[in-house]
């Protein structure tokens, strides 16, 4: 066990923990937030995606020792009810999910992504959130919801 | 807002509190008599029992005027929720906001049957509709008394009743039962389940007269999801509770002989917890109990391998012997018509074991407390998963709470069931409340699969090239090697790996078509499971169960009959069916999609061939036709489905915005069945066990357009839209797939590998 210092979503939280505990577990059962989610456990599906100093990782295979002073970014992170991220107004509007478990993956990648990323193509899009997985097959709204999020970012 | 409500926050008594107005009587019980005293036997303050005869078990009115409806089933993610309330919004006279729809939690409704085969609309709605309308009719009633009016001369405007000659003469609902129950007996049909109907004296409203039912209404749900407001059934927190994981064995069938506690000894508060064949670890902090997991050391039994090689399966369904073979719906005499052809035309179809793979693997917590147990599931239907729970933990159901909370994806009876089931015994051996995850590993390779199968298909044509004889069987595992829901230990693995009798079970399918041959036979044949108990390849249902597999093959062979008789396959299916919803949405999807009348395969060069194909069939009350349009690279042997036209014709719609990503949800989750998904496994196990060994459709091959045509049918009953359309999208691909390459895939999946061999 040994004592880590996390930046999440701006606010400072102490975790005791084995140095080996991948972030997932801190962000859910030592901090409590009610997202990321466990997909597998071996960085396959993107479901326990976070932002570590704005690049999309993925919290389940993160040794939480290896986080250092980097600021990690939950998708409650990325925006609220009153000041939303486009992507989470784009996915209300386009009505994406449907149980929504795999949302922290399509979002999270693909606000990193049209940060940097202006006007993308459809093709360009797509490449972007390449393996990442969506069980239930929402995958055409998704790609609306990116497509209209990337005109609001544009 | 209309909306559906996080159990966590809920009890009936707070619904009824309308946020802390004023109520009347909550919590004291009134006798009777007192009620009575004011003509208003249809209200009163005690709750009435929880049981499908009682109006108050579907619908009561807070004293604010909100309205809430129980609802004995859940959504799964295609906005069920919203049509129920616009259901009760329409049938009431309130508005839709009005309404709050409370799903599937055993505290507060009653057994409508959980989610199951696309009957939300179909049977709940049904129930929700005529509780509503009923609920209506009572308040008339009251208010009648009350303006001393007689009920015929009054109406009902956004929640308030008034004269029809006089508006000012009104009274709304919160005034007339506003927090009190309504105490009004249903004509219940004794059923539970999807049978559930219980009207009573209303009649519903006309069709012609609906103005919510019908219109496109958005889901509330997203945002809290979005905004991570939303815990899924993985985020339920219970004061003291300890995480665990189950040890299943690495050969199918192997028993735990010793276990060797030490090798888990360095892991703080990691433990052992095992009854017979039944073995966990469970730990105070989740990442104890994952490395406990993997560190525990086990002396499994020597089990004798149980499966055959994966090369083998089919031949294996083949020379099974036949456990149960049913014929359903014989017409004239097809051994008969068979010696009368002029020409026969055959062929075999196959199709795989495939997994829910949900996006997580499953959840539920359970707690043990004060002689009650209170389990929160993922399982779509928690009625029937508190009844098992009873039986697993030998209680009263009375004193079981089946809380759904939304869990990683709801295709059908996945490992949710296992999973409460299994958490449940864990709580009672432990004495704790206990949260259980499976891991990946589990919830691909030990879900209850989608059974494998083969189909074997013949046509008998006369001189004239006219189809006189049909012959359609399906061979291959039960769809119900465990049954639907979780109210049987014995359909369980805790229940296998506890040691729970064993029932046999035995359903498959046939064709939903209409076509008319002079002689016909769709039939089926089921055969034994390779392991009685505690297999990874039991059969069990998944989404559209049986419906894939069986109008992949019956839809392909409608496409080899075109073919070989040279007639195009839009006009061959026309020439033999007559129900006139059939040929409208054939005719429907073909001219929306361009359809030219012609012969397949088109003749084509180059590296990338197109090709266009139709399938339709019919699922409970709903049919639907679907054109899929592919490029086939034939020297990657890669497969893209580009374009898919969906006719569809489920009756009255009554949400056009729900409708449209249900059916997009079902064709992408059909292609994704359709060119990649097959359950590995070799003779120990299954090995298909991760997004590597079980893939599916990814995000780079998603469909350009997915277009729909909604046939609205408000004569005709709502029916179902939740699997009807991932129904036809195999064969609407195969027959793309031969339109553009000539070459008929008959065994799914139809990965890059087998497509190149095929074309080779």
């Amino acid at each position: 066990m040994a004592q880590f210092t996390l930046d999440v979503n701006g606010k400072t939280h102490r975790v005791d923990a084995d140095p080996d505990m991948p972030l997932l577990y801190a962000l859910k059962n030592d901090i409590g937030l009610n997202n990321p989610q466990f997909g597998c456990g071996l960085a396959q599906c993107g479901a326990c995606t976070v932002h570590l100093d704005g690049q999309p990782i993925r919290s389940c295979i993160t040794p939480v020792s290896s986080i250092g002073n980097a600021k990690v970014v939950t998708l409650s992170g990325l925006g609220t009810p009153e000041k939303p991220h486009p992507l989470q107004t784009a996915y209300v509007e386009e009505q994406v999910t449907q149980c929504g478990y795999c949302i922290n993956g399509w979002i999270m990648t693909a606000a990193a992504f049209l940060r940097d990323k202006k006007n993308p193509t459809e093709a360009e899009i797509k490449t972007a959130l390449e393996g990442l997985k969506c069980r239930c097959g929402t995958h055409m709204n998704i790609l609306r919801a990116v497509k209209r999020a990337a005109t609001m970012m544009g | 807002m209309t909306t559906h409500q996080k159990p966590q926050s809920l009890s009936r008594r707070a619904v009824l509190m309308g946020g802390g107005a004023v109520v009347v009587s909550v919590g004291a019980p009134i006798s009777l008599n007192t009620v009575l005293g004011v003509r208003s036997a249809y209200a009163q303050g005690a709750k009435p029992p929880l049981v499908p005869e009682q109006l108050s078990s579907y619908i009561a009115v807070g004293s604010d005027g909100a309205v809430s409806a129980f609802f004995g089933k859940m959504d799964m993610g295609q906005g069920l929720y919203v049509s129920i309330g616009q259901i009760v919004a329409e049938e009431l006279d309130v508005p839709f906001k009005a309404v709050t729809v409370f799903m599937a939690d055993t505290r507060t409704s009653v057994n409508q049957g959980g989610a199951s085969g696309s009957t939300g609309i179909q049977t709940g709605g049904r129930q929700m509709r005529v509780a509503a309308a009923e609920a209506r009719r009572v308040l008339l009633d009251m208010a009648a008394e009350k303006l001393a009016l007689p009920a015929d001369q009054l109406t009902v405007a956004d929640g308030v009743v008034h004269a029809k000659s006089d508006a000012s003469k009104k009274a709304s609902y919160a005034e007339l039962i506003g927090g009190r129950y309504f105490n009004v007996q249903l004509d219940w049909n004794k059923q539970i389940g999807n049978a559930l109907y219980a009207p009573g004296k209303a009649k519903p409203k006309d069709v012609k007269d609906y103005k919510i039912v019908g219109q496109p209404i958005k889901r509330s749900d997203i945002a809290p999801k979005v905004f991570c407001q939303e815990p899924f059934v993985t985020d339920v927190k219970v004061p003291g509770m300890v995480h665990a994981r189950m040890i299943r064995p690495p050969v199918a069938g192997a028993t735990p002989v010793s276990i060797d506690e030490g090798s888990i000894r360095n892991i703080p508060g990691a433990r052992v917890v095992r009854e017979g064949d039944f073995l966990a670890v469970v730990a105070d902090k989740e990442w104890d109990a994952v490395k406990a997991h993997s560190a525990l050391k086990v002396q499994w039994s020597d089990a004798k391998p149980p499966f055959p090689s994966q090369d083998a399966l089919y031949d294996h369904i083949r020379k099974a012997p036949v456990r149960k073979a049913v014929d359903e719906k014989p017409v004239g005499n097809v051994t008969e018509a068979f010696k009368t052809a002029a020409r026969v035309i055959e062929a075999e179809y196959e199709w795989p074991f495939q997994s829910h793979a949900c996006m997580g693997p499953a959840c539920a917590v359970v707690e043990i407390k004060d002689g009650r147990v209170t389990c929160h599931t993922g399982s779509q239907k928690p009625h029937f998963v508190r009844d098992g729970l009873a039986r697993t933990l030998d209680v009263l159901p009375a004193n079981v709470d089946g809380i759904w909370v939304v869990g990683p994806g709801s295709y059908g009876r996945n490992d949710a069931d296992d999973c409460a089931h299994d958490a449940a015994v864990l709580a009672k051996l432990t004495g704790k409340p206990v949260r259980l995850q499976y891991t990946r590993e589990q919830g691909t390779g030990w879900d209850p699969k989608g059974p494998a199968s083969i189909h074997k298909a013949r046509a008998a044509l006369d001189a004239s090239n006219k189809v006189v004889a049909y012959d359609f069987l399906s061979k291959g595992f039960s769809r119900i090697d465990v049954q639907t829901n979780g109210s049987r230990p014995e359909d369980t693995l805790a229940g296998h790996f506890r040691g729970a009798a064993l029932k046999v079970n035995d359903n498959f399918g046939v064709p939903a078509e209409s076509y008319l041959f002079d002689n016909k036979r769709t039939a089926w044949e089921t055969i034994a499971q390779f392991l009685e108990r505690g297999s990874p390849l039991r059969g069990a249902h998944l989404r559209d169960p049986v419906g894939p597999q069986i109008h992949f093959a019956s839809e392909s062979f409608m496409d080899e009959v075109a073919h070989a008789i040279g007639a195009d396959p839009v006009e061959f299916r026309i020439r033999y069916l007559k129900d006139p919803r059939d040929i409208a949405v054939i005719k429907a999807a073909a001219e929306k999609a361009g359809w030219q009348t012609r012969i397949s395969p088109q003749k084509q060069s180059g590296n990338t061939v197109s090709g266009r194909g139709i399938a339709y069939s019919q699922r409970n009350g709903t049919t639907c036709a679907i054109v899929a349009e592919v490029d086939v690279d034939r020297r990657s042997g890669k497969i893209w489905a580009r374009k898919f036209t969906v006719a569809h014709d489920c009756g009255l719609i009554v949400n056009p915005d729900g409708l449209q990503h249900t059916i997009e949800g079902n064709i992408i989750q059909g292609i994704s069945r359709t060119l990649w998904e097959e359950v590995k496994f070799d003779n120990k196990s299954v090995t298909s066990v991760d997004w590597l060994t079980y893939p599916i459709l990814d995000i780079t091959e998603a469909p350009q357009t997915i277009d729909c045509v909604y046939i609205n049918r408000p004569d005709r009953p709502a029916t179902g839209a939740g699997e009807p359309s991932i129904r036809p999208v195999a064969a609407a691909i195969a027959n793309a797939v031969f339109d553009a390459t000539g070459v008929r895939m008959r065994r799914v999946p139809f990965s890059p590998d087998r497509v190149k061999g095929a074309l080779a």
